[in-house]
């Protein structure tokens, strides 16, 4: 099952690979990592999405905690949450097609930000399910290249994973 | 008071009680050893090989309890001390790894003898540093102490660059006195729920087991983990790290488990309805194939490290706590509890251990006409009277020094148990002798992981640390031989060692004295003559039967109960076999 865990973690050098390395040294599998520091310089958030049994979640759970920089995290999955992607996709254009690929970014809600006699830059936000949806949308046209950030998320209400 | 970072770092390991201090000298760490130099508080024991200070540090640790402290040079100083930072590591044991770093301005450039020590060792510390600045190594020598000596104990390296140690940069030096870290917070107490869960299941055991490990060392509980198993009466049995933590000729023990545990140990678990295990991580060596381990058991675990529970087997009640505190809460709510010991079932059990205890699994061919592994290791617990602190290294002697050294006190017994490094064995002895300079201690080794370490004989006579070093030699990796036997149709692939050195001259000319033992007869007197030479380094190469093998051996990929005897059980021994 896919999981999103929110992780606060102390804003040093060397955080992320701590992160990165205890996945590949345990075989875990990252499916996206997302990092930057928060309005508290001091920590910086990560989201990292992963796939795995209640086991192996159980797991990664329990050895990511255990990282001496890691303040706190959350498993999304066992919350209500609000999940974001950003996805930048340069598409090929025809004079034909341009009418229809900005329709479709319309009905997406993206928006096109860069624009050349043959080709769009669409930015799009939206669940990575969201996103995946519009690249098999569009996937008829010749797509140039994409950039996707991965997820972020928060979970809903008024709490917050920062201590204090 | 204004001190360069060479000095703080010094000053701070007095601020801290460091006596002893294990490192090597190289280019990154002169000013350090400039500022060690000019001062008498803390010893620096001079190595021969950078691995060797972080096992002598290691077993230090290991003997005293006191976080062991290693100084080394950058690059390939940083590294040859990997192997031991990995070897504390996997034995959760509390080191402090102080590695010199290229100067902050070349790092990254390549420059000479640069390695990215932090990176290289991330994977096996529990936390390293690398200082930026001079005004930033108090806090950070504090936190390194405080991270590798409180929950579970691991070694941690703090990478000092250079410029950082300047002599002609001063900064204003405090040591602080508390360590703030919010991310940071080891458990102590268990849930009271689940203890009181705990409690019920233990009371309603038919056929328990308490499984004792190295945590329960590590975290100075043998005194609860004591009264906890004489409170309740059931059979203790312990993994090769815990070894000690219960009295070994105390009948309630009965003897070690998993791979080369004794037959009694493995059926017991394989039995039981109930297993207590406390500071034991479920190592594969102790529970063989994981779909047959313990299938009647519910399993109760106590545990620092959230981590280690459920890691690879699944228990019905965790317990995430310092063991020492855990113990006694469980020791409490027993007393409190309105439920009793099922005593007629638990008879019943203890007739079940008698039984299995009648095959008697560690015996030997006593009457050979060759030396047994097994009767050095018994000569050695007599002479010693089963007071010496037993340091080994990896393989067959390990396994027999385990089996056949009683240990009744925790702590005199120091091995590799999770890397299972070999070379491990001597640079450890002469740490637990410098901790304790007036008690006898030993090295069981083998002539192919003596190898690996043997440099250390120079130390041990720079520093006067009169060892005994025990050189069970059959000329083979014994261990990697015993395989090759049961699992390769006894093709013995480079696991025999040709052109062994004469070890009496090498002794000998290390200053040392060295003996050639090759009758049964002579090990006691040898071993007596040894130990009876109170100032110097013995080392005894005694030349054993080489096609020993040890037993019990639960094979890879098999269940406790599926256990390789010597001989089936309820036949005397076969002489032949031997």
């Amino acid at each position: 099952m896919r999981h999103i865990i929110s992780i606060l973690i102390e804003n040093e050098a060397g955080a992320l690979s701590r992160v990165a390395g205890l996945f590949s040294a345990r075989g875990y599998n990252i499916e996206s990592l997302t990092v930057a520091p928060t309005d508290d310089v001091t920590l910086s958030r990560m989201t990292l999405v992963t796939r795995g049994s209640d086991d192996v979640i159980e797991q990664i759970v329990k050895q990511l905690n255990k990282l001496i920089d890691v303040v706190k995290l959350t498993d999304l999955a066992d919350v209500v949450h609000v999940e974001r992607e950003l996805m930048l996709i340069k598409v090929q254009t025809e004079p034909s097609s341009r009418a229809e690929i900005k329709r479709m970014a319309d009905i997406f809600r993206g928006k096109v930000i860069d624009v050349t006699s043959n080709s769009y830059m669409i930015e799009m936000t939206g669940s990575s399910e969201k996103l995946d949806a519009f690249v098999a949308a569009i996937s008829t046209h010749n797509i140039i290249e994409i950039v996707r950030t991965g997820a972020t998320g928060l979970p809903r209400g008024a709490g917050s994973l920062i201590p204090g | 008071m204004e001190l360069s970072g060479g000095q703080i770092v010094v000053q701070c390991l007095k601020d801290e009680g460091v006596e002893l201090l294990f490192g090597y000298p190289g280019g990154a760490v002169l000013h350090l050893y400039d500022a060690i130099f000019q001062q008498d508080d803390v010893q620096h024991i001079l190595v021969r090989h950078e691995q060797a200070a972080t096992h002598a540090a290691d077993a230090y640790a290991r003997a005293t309890g006191k976080p062991g402290v290693v100084l080394v040079t950058s690059g390939p100083g940083a590294t040859n001390a990997v192997t031991g930072i990995a070897t504390a590591y996997m034995d959760s044991i509390p080191l402090v790894v102080i590695s010199g770093q290229v100067p902050s301005a070349v790092i990254g450039s390549d420059a000479f003898q640069e390695v990215d020590m932090v990176g290289i060792t991330r994977p096996c510390v529990k936390h390293n540093f690398l200082v930026k600045n001079v005004a930033d190594i108090a806090e950070t020598m504090k936190k390194a102490f405080h991270v590798a000596t409180t929950g579970r104990p691991g070694p941690v390296v703090v990478d000092i660059p250079k410029d950082i140690t300047d002599p002609n940069v001063k900064v204003p030096y405090v040591y602080p006195e508390t360590v703030n870290m919010r991310s940071y917070e080891p458990p102590r107490e268990g849930d009271q729920r689940q203890v009181q869960k705990a409690v019920d299941l233990l009371l309603s055991a038919k056929r328990p087991m308490i499984y004792s490990g190295g945590g329960v060392v590590l975290g100075e509980a043998s005194d609860e983990l004591r009264a906890f198993s004489r409170q309740l009466g059931y059979p203790v049995t312990s993994t090769l790290m815990g070894l000690g933590a219960f009295p070994a000729t105390d009948s309630q023990f009965i003897g070690m488990l998993g791979m080369h545990g004794t037959y009694e140990s493995n059926m017991g678990m394989h039995e039981s309805d109930v297993i207590i295990a406390i500071g034991a991580r479920f190592d594969d060596r102790v529970t063989g194939k994981l779909t047959e381990f313990c299938p009647y058991a519910k399993i109760i675990h106590i545990d620092i490290d959230p981590a280690s529970i459920a890691k690879t087997v699944k228990v019905d009640v965790p317990i995430v706590g310092e063991v020492g505190i855990v113990l006694k809460q469980l020791s409490a709510e027993i007393n409190a509890s309105s439920s009793r010991i099922d005593t007629e079932a638990l008879a019943a059990w203890w007739d079940q251990i008698k039984e299995w205890q009648s095959v008697n699994c560690l015996e030997y061919d006593r009457e050979s006409a060759l030396i047994k592994p097994q009767y050095a290791v018994e000569q050695l617990y007599k002479v010693t009277a089963g007071n010496a602190f037993i340091t080994s290294d990896v393989g067959q002697h390990q396994m027999y020094a385990a089996q056949f050294y009683p240990f009744d006190e925790p702590r005199r017994w120091i091995n590799s148990g999770g890397l299972g490094t070999m070379g491990f064995g001597l640079p450890a002895a002469i740490g637990v002798k410098l901790a304790h300079p007036d008690a006898d201690v030993a090295c069981i080794t083998g002539e192919a992981s003596i190898q690996m370490c043997i440099q250390e004989l120079s130390t041990a006579q720079q520093y006067q640390t009169p060892v005994k070093i025990i050189n069970l030699n059959n000329r083979y990796m014994g261990m990697v031989r015993q395989w090759q036997e049961f699992s390769y149709q006894g093709r013995y692939s480079h696991s025999y060692l040709e052109a062994l050195p004469d070890f009496v001259k090498l002794a000998e000319a290390y200053g040392h004295v060295g003996m050639r033992i090759e009758k049964p007869e002579d090990v006691t007197p040898a071993l007596e003559e040894a130990f009876a030479m109170k100032d110097r380094t013995v080392f005894l190469d005694i030349i054993t039967d080489q096609k020993e093998n040890v037993y019990p051996m639960i094979e890879a990929g098999k269940g406790h109960h599926d256990m390789r005897l010597r001989v089936a059980p309820g036949t005397p021994i076969d002489r032949e076999l031997a």
